[in-house]
């Protein structure tokens, strides 16, 4: 017996460690109504072994984050200057450009929030945020996941949304003290609830084993369209309404599930190359005071617009004004020559009677078809 | 005349490395791989924990030391991931078996000999994680890919060559 084990320890201590891994293995399994998103699948003592993983490789992440960052600012800000002028003569511009939009989207933004206040609908403005910086991935290629430079000191907690400038990027999975781990959208076991929003068809992204965002969970549909954007829902709790997601770059069947489509998005933020990100930490069903500023000044200078539009053309000369009588529009119609009756300046405008008519007045003359030719002139004949 | 003895091929070319060699070496190759593919995302293709669990192994020629290296390894980047704690320790844990078992067979210090030998592994490192998730996890969802696959392994077995000369000479003979 005692030769046995010496003579096969080898294949016994692997098959021992292979079944104790196998055995953890599935005891960590979620359960099917586990799988739900935001669900969290691992237990206390899973979380405490990530805990052991992460606080090991953390500092030298810090570490290496901090020197590099070192670096680039030296390079950008002391070295690589020479089209700064140039970006901020753009930046300039942009800024002018987007001030105008701005108040040209202020008054309908405004009438947006005032009907969605009569009809009771539940407001989602972010209110709070918080940035972080990118300090390392998970290094593999089969799980997208990065780990950032926040904590729950700093406010952060499982499953808040996570987003750059440019789109929706993924949610916090697990949170330590001064440092979470980011679920990127297009890891497989990732998702969101999204809306098309050309045709308001609402679908769920995920993720995907070779890390690109699919829809599929819809059926085939002739509004979908490539081109499409793609926003998020919000009935996933997690994403609030209306975060810019991705575009579709292509739809065909899927094989796997028929009768649904494989609606591939790109999405807007670059998911490999993630430096700062903003997290989520505060969801508000009124517009921020920031925002609420921003949009008063909006409001105010589209007013003076206006205003200034309406002196100006005041001052202008113009036609005669139609008929301000709502129940007889055609009221001044008979002025007109031609035209639809009832409908402003449909005709041609006819001259005002004159006050003092003379034989070269219109209407003075009588009809070509009442002359003869060679007749004597009439009274109404000029006398030269 | 040469003088014979009874020292193995075996234990002639069994090596051991110090304490800090054995925890800071793969730990380097598991910072680097988290660090890397931040700075540039095709860096994520390499597996240096993979090469590190490779290396260990067939230096010592002890299954059962290769087999704990290759599992405490894939559990540390089990832990980096949101997988499941034992995808990444079964399968390195089967590769540095056998990578030990292979060791006695082959001439470990040729170039080509490493390469073709960390291409291979690579390849049953991405059979063994497949079988993984479809067998035992049972997700369907996870693709074989095999040409991503095979660039993997290419890259791995190119990197291989100069971080084995590197590590080489950490090794001191039993």
């Amino acid at each position: 017996m005692d030769s046995f084990f010496v003579r096969f320890k080898n294949s016994l201590v692997l098959i021992a460690i292979m079944v104790v891994q196998v055995v953890a293995l599935a005891l960590q399994v979620p359960r099917a109504s586990d799988d739900l998103p935001g669900a969290h699948a691992d237990g206390r003592k899973v979380s405490l072994l990530r805990y052991w993983a992460t606080a090991v490789v953390t500092p030298f992440e810090r570490l290496t984050h901090g020197s590099s960052l070192n670096v680039r600012h030296i390079w950008s800000n002391y070295i690589d200057l020479r089209h700064t002028r140039e970006q901020n003569q753009e930046l300039q511009q942009q800024i002018v450009r987007l001030r105008q939009e701005q108040e040209s989207f202020a008054e309908d933004a405004a009438q947006g929030r005032r009907l969605q206040a009569l009809l009771g609908f539940q407001q989602q403005y972010i209110s709070t945020t918080v940035a972080a910086q990118v300090i390392g991935t998970s290094g593999s290629d089969r799980s997208s996941m990065i780990s950032i430079d926040k904590g729950y000191k700093d406010g952060l907690k499982s499953d808040q949304a996570v987003m750059t400038p440019d789109g929706v990027i993924g949610k916090v999975r697990d949170v330590w003290a001064h440092n979470a781990q980011v679920l990127l959208l297009n890891d497989s076991t990732s998702g969101a609830g999204v809306v098309l929003t050309s045709s308001r068809i609402r679908g769920i992204v995920r993720g995907s084993a070779n890390g690109q965002l699919l829809i599929n969970n819809l059926t085939s549909d002739s509004r979908i369209k490539v081109g499409d954007k793609v926003v998020t829902s919000g009935g996933d709790k997690i994403f609030p309404r209306g975060l810019p997601v991705g575009e579709i770059t292509a739809i065909a069947p899927d094989p796997q599930h028929q009768p649904y489509t494989a609606i591939t998005v790109k999405p807007y933020a670059n998911l490999s190359r993630l430096d700062e990100v903003l997290v989520i930490t505060g969801i508000d069903s009124v517009l921020p005071p920031a925002a609420q500023q921003d949009a008063a000044q909006a409001e105010a200078a589209a007013r003076e617009s206006k205003r200034a539009a309406d002196l100006v053309a005041e001052k202008l000369p113009s036609l005669p004004q139609e008929s301000t009588d709502p129940n007889n529009p055609g009221a001044n119609i008979d002025n007109n020559v031609g035209g639809v009756a009832g409908i402003p300046n449909s005709g041609l405008p006819r001259p005002k009677p004159p006050l003092h008519p003379d034989r070269y007045s219109p209407g003075a003359a009588p009809p070509a078809a009442g002359l003869k030719p060679g007749a004597p002139p009439t009274q109404t004949t000029p006398q030269l | 005349m040469p003088e014979h003895s009874y020292t193995s091929r075996r234990e002639l070319d069994q090596y051991r490395f110090t304490p800090w060699v054995t925890v800071l070496a793969p730990l380097a190759c598991i910072l680097v791989q988290v660090e890397a593919p931040r700075l540039w995302p095709p860096l994520s293709f390499l597996d240096l924990p993979l090469l590190a669990v490779i290396f260990f192994a067939v230096s010592r020629r002890s299954p059962i030391a290769g087999t704990i290296t290759g599992t405490l390894i894939g559990l540390f980047q089990d832990g980096l991931t949101n997988h499941p704690f034992g995808i990444f320790g079964i399968a390195k844990g089967l590769i540095g078996y056998c990578a030990a078992s292979i060791g006695f067979a082959i001439d470990a210090e040729n170039p080509i000999n490493r390469a073709v030998m960390v291409f291979a592994f690579s390849l049953l490192q991405s059979a063994l994680l497949y079988f993984i998730q479809h067998g035992l996890l049972g997700d369907h969802s996870f693709p074989l890919m095999p040409l991503h696959q095979l660039v993997a392994a290419t890259a791995n077995a190119v990197v291989a060559l100069p971080l084995f000369f590197m590590l080489d000479r950490f090794k001191v003979r039993e």
